[in-house]
């Protein structure tokens, strides 16, 4: 079957088995189809987010084989035997993770479009550098476009961030 | 520095109002839970791309989709020539001298900007429609095309058969005679040629639409990135044919729009119009390509400004030519925008005896210009504030006193301008003096002064902005050429069980309304928030609604959510009153409760009166059942917010390179509902003007071309490109509504540039350097340093 929620079976399909939010899952997708659309309506992944289609805007950002990348850069057959975690594995059981809290806490974001990016880059700085300074932190996020916040809450975000995973 | 914030669970509806709360909206927006346009999915949906022109200006001679048509999984593929319907996208906002020129839908004859539609194909999916683009052969034959607006009025090739010249309109404001005089009679005058640059938006979110068409009743369900449903169901009504009350709106989670999404475009109203055809759900869902090729540009003026003075630097006069791009159709609310909202400000935050502004509109072959976060404000404070600079040092005095001494003083409002605005209520010196505080501004002077001797170069720049928002008084407005009422609308319910849902006609799509409508009516209604729902951007559930946009969601709605809470306060007062056999007179509500007064024990709380109002068992005479209540709330007058904004850069005179020591933003946006929203505001709006000053910018070619076609090479700011901000403000009620608001929303955007530009040119104030124009990229620093020779 095709992604596409059609059935047609008339353009060439492959068979990819990836491992999503923990999940392993098998699919038949063309080769031409995105990760993010594959994310998106294979695997109804709402929070990876298109907003550039040409890797600049971040809001598509995933976990791929441990680290971020963008996945309208990338085909779903490329993540063929790959592990992809979204920000849906973050909460459990409705409590918000750490730095979903801090977010919210500090005003982090405002029409939430972008916010999946910014969770998961910060997700991976903080597992590198458990107590960055502004600039590690502005080298971290330098991969992904806010419009609405002027990122001075997303700095603050994630120094809280940092403070609460510290605790725990 | 920043605000920190409060959980609302642990706060007392007596305080709620003004506190920083976190939001409302958060826990949906940071999970999977949210749903933008592009989240749904509707069983037998379809998906519909637009084709569109490759060229900026070229006539159509024939439009060949036979082989889009054959293609397995394309269920139709329509151009101009199947419309059926008016197809004509309407102008919301007429001028006297006004040339209405047609704006199909699907352009037939002609296409006048690269991105233009000439054909839409739905298919099963949306590969399918993009290949099926490609198999859609147009002739065309190319045209000249034009992008600048003094190049289109000076002879530029003919856009429309009915605009003469390019010419849409001539509009002045102001006093020609007196300020001729005022210059005639002037001990000193400078002036200034700028440039403000056609800016694209970029919201986050691109525009998108999802349209649900059932035959047996005729009712088409439309879902899409609006900042205005109801603006946006009257408009495509008329567009597409269809009875407004058959054609619902709905705006789901909504990614930002800054302007963009108020409009309305072809695109939406062909994915209403193609599930009509195709009886079948349609989603169509802008590339970031296309938002860039068919969004709502912003700002594109050319403006020549000058200043008359007295001999002590009393300005005594202010002229102002401008030359506004309207691009290649007129937009929704285009001919309000270098006009209304732009001449009318050009008194800035100083007392002016006389001002008059002439302003061309032009046709030009890039896309529709419209509003863009500030939309008018931002050009004219950009100019005024431009001009002040070069007039302080014109006149050998510091630029801070030199406003101080031409600001309208305290005691003057409300102040009626030559511009036809009277400013509701100003400190200018506080918020100035705050500004100088926090910059260390005689400290400052000291530092500029030995840095210079070691070559580097210091600037300090300020921008005393001014804005009109709380958009707007109808009849006012309507005097002026709206073809809407600008009032806005709430209804607001308790449930029997004490529970309250507030209704909105604002829409937000990123401004946490959530939080601070529910702020509002905790404090009105004395409840917890948590007994609060407020609901925006649906035309089914929300009686009737204008929108969010130019800073009026808490000016106009938020007192239009006061007004209904009173209403059902006064009713529940009365049925109070009945139960506790007590006469009205002597009740009182504090905090929920309904007393008799001097006897506190006996009391009903507000959400006990909803549950008897609805029983309806024991009502007082007269009094219908139920507790609700709707208004629409229509502003006497504008709201005018304003501030200092204060920058200090260095500048590399070597490489052009500008680094931020320091950015200062103090804002007097009237009473805050929450300090910590409010801050948001200011740091995104602020990050735009950055943008705009430094970075941002949409180019074309000679024929037209976007050469901007990307995120990057737009250069939207990244975390790198903005600088740590501090801010702080003060407050100055509004008189003219019950909360005492103004309006944050697009300050920051008004303010940040010509502080910026102001500071890099007093930075380079020793080479001469007079103006640079926007953005600031280093190469045109760097000429600019060396136009005059480069030596300080």
């Amino acid at each position: 079957m095709s992604v596409d929620d059609t059935g047609r079976s008339d353009r060439p399909t492959q068979e990819i088995t990836v491992t999503v939010n923990g999940e392993s899952v098998t699919a038949e997708v063309e080769p031409r189809l995105k990760l993010s659309d594959f994310l998106r309506s294979h695997m109804e992944l709402r929070t990876v987010r298109v907003g550039c289609e040409q890797g600049v805007c971040g809001a598509c950002t995933v976990e791929f084989d441990g680290t971020v990348a963008k996945s309208c850069m990338l085909y779903a057959v490329q993540a063929d035997g790959r592990e992809v975690t979204t920000v849906e594995a973050l909460s459990e059981d409705g409590d918000l993770h750490p730095i979903q809290e801090a977010f919210h806490e500090e005003h982090a974001l405002q029409c939430g479009f972008c916010t999946s990016g910014f969770l998961m880059a910060t997700r991976e700085l903080l597992a590198e550098n458990p107590d960055p300074d502004r600039d590690v932190i502005e080298g971290a996020l330098a991969d992904n476009i806010c419009r609405c916040t002027g990122y001075q809450n997303i700095y603050d975000a994630v120094e809280t961030a940092a403070d609460k995973l510290e605790g725990e | 520095m920043s605000i920190e914030t409060e959980d609302p669970s642990e706060i007392d509806p007596a305080e709620i109002l003004g506190s920083a709360i976190e939001r409302r909206e958060d826990p949906a927006l940071i999970t999977g839970d949210a749903e933008y346009t592009d989240d749904i999915q509707i069983p037998r949906m379809t998906h519909m791309a637009v084709k569109r022109s490759q060229h900026a200006h070229a006539r159509i001679e024939d439009v060949d989709t036979s082989e889009a048509e054959a293609m397995d999984g394309v269920v139709d593929v329509f151009t101009a020539e199947d419309i059926d319907v008016p197809g004509s996208l309407p102008v919301g906002w007429l001028l006297e001298t006004l040339e209405q020129v047609d704006h199909p839908i699907l352009a037939g004859e002609k296409v006048r900007y690269q991105g233009d539609g000439v054909a839409i194909v739905v298919a099963e999916d949306r590969y399918t429609a993009q290949d099926a683009l490609d198999a859609i052969d147009v002739e065309y034959e190319r045209l000249d095309a034009v992008t600048d607006p003094s190049d289109a009025l000076n002879g530029g090739p003919e856009i429309h058969d009915d605009a003469a010249d390019n010419v849409a309109f001539e509009w002045e404001i102001g006093n020609a005679d007196e300020t001729e005089e005022a210059f005639e009679e002037a001990a000193h005058t400078v002036d200034l040629e700028v440039e403000n640059q056609l800016l694209i938006p970029n919201a986050m979110e691109p525009r998108a639409a999802v349209a649900d068409y059932n035959p047996s009743d005729n009712q088409i369900d439309l879902a899409m990135t609006t900042q205005n449903p109801h603006v946006h169901r009257l408009l495509m009504a008329g567009v597409i044919d269809h009875p407004e009350n058959k054609l619902s709106i709905r705006a789901p989670d909504v990614g930002g729009g800054f302007g963009s999404k108020i409009h309305h475009y072809a695109d939406e109203a062909l994915t209403a119009w193609a599930a009509k055809q195709v009886e079948r759900p349609v989603k169509w869902v802008a590339t970031r390509s296309e938002t860039y090729q068919t969004d709502a540009l912003g700002r594109g003026h050319e403006t020549h400004g000058q200043v008359a003075m007295d001999e002590d630097g009393n300005i005594t006069g202010l002229k102002v030519d401008t030359k506004a791009n309207l691009g290649a159709y007129l937009s929704t609310f285009a001919p309000s925008i270098p006009t209304y909202l732009y001449g009318t400000l050009l008194s800035g935050q100083y007392e002016i005896p006389a001002i008059h502004c002439e302003v061309t509109g032009a046709f030009t072959n890039v896309p529709p210009v419209d509003a863009y976060r500030g939309a008018g404000r931002p050009e004219a404070s950009y100019i005024v504030e431009r001009l002040v600079k070069h007039a302080a040092e014109h006149m050998d005095m510091d630029p801070a006193e030199f406003r101080r001494q031409n600001f309208v003083p305290g005691d003057a409002f409300p102040y009626e301008t030559p511009v036809a605005m009277v400013y509701d209520s100003g400190d200018y010196e506080k918020t100035l003096d705050r500004a100088l505080e926090m910059l260390d501004y005689e400290e400052f002077r000291e530092r500029q002064e030995a840095a210079r001797e070691e070559g580097r170069y210091l600037g300090v720049g300020f921008s005393a902005y001014i804005e009109a928002c709380g958009i707007a008084p109808s009849e006012l407005v309507g005097q002026l050429g709206a073809q809407a009422g600008l009032w806005e609308s709430s209804l607001v319910r308790f449930q029997p069980s004490g529970t309250v849902t507030a209704y909105l006609g604002t829409s937000g799509h990123g401004q946490g309304h959530d939080t601070t409508y529910s702020q509002i009516l905790a404090s009105e209604l004395g409840l917890d928030i948590e007994d609060i729902d407020i609901v925006e951007g649906d035309t089914d559930e929300i009686p009737q609604g204008m929108g969010t946009y130019g800073s009026r969601s808490a000016a106009v709605g938020g007192s239009a959510l006061v007004q209904s809470a009173r209403k059902v306060v006064e009713k529940a007062k009365k049925i109070a009153a009945h139960q506790l056999e007590a006469s009205e007179d002597d009740i009182e509500f504090e905090d929920g409760e309904f007393r008799v007064a001097g006897a506190p024990d006996r009391s009903m709380h507000i959400q006990d009166v909803a549950g008897a109002a609805y029983l309806a068992h024991d009502m007082p005479d007269d009094v219908e059942p139920g507790l609700e209540a709707s208004s629409f709330y229509d502003p006497e007058n504008f709201v005018f917010p304003f501030g200092m904004h204060a920058a200090i850069v260095e500048v590399d005179p070597d490489t052009g390179e500008i680094d931020f020591e320091t950015y200062v933003a103090v804002d007097d946006v009237g009473n805050q509902i929450n300090p910590k929203i409010v801050e948001g505001q200011i740091h995104g709006g602020v990050a735009q003007g950055v943008g705009q000053a430094l970075y941002e910018g949409a180019e074309y070619d000679e024929n037209g071309q976007l050469l901007t076609g990307s995120m990057q090479d737009y250069t939207v700011p990244k975390a790198m490109h903005v600088p740590e901000m501090e801010t702080d403000s003060t407050v100055t009620e509004s008189p003219h509504n019950p909360l005492g608001v103004k309006g944050v929303g697009e300050a920051g955007t008004i303010a940040a540039p010509q502080a910026i530009v102001n500071a890099v040119v007093d930075a380079l104030e020793p080479f001469g350097v007079e103006n640079i124009e926007m953005p600031l990229k280093e190469e045109r620093v760097w000429r600019a340093i060396h136009e005059n020779g480069g030596d300080a």
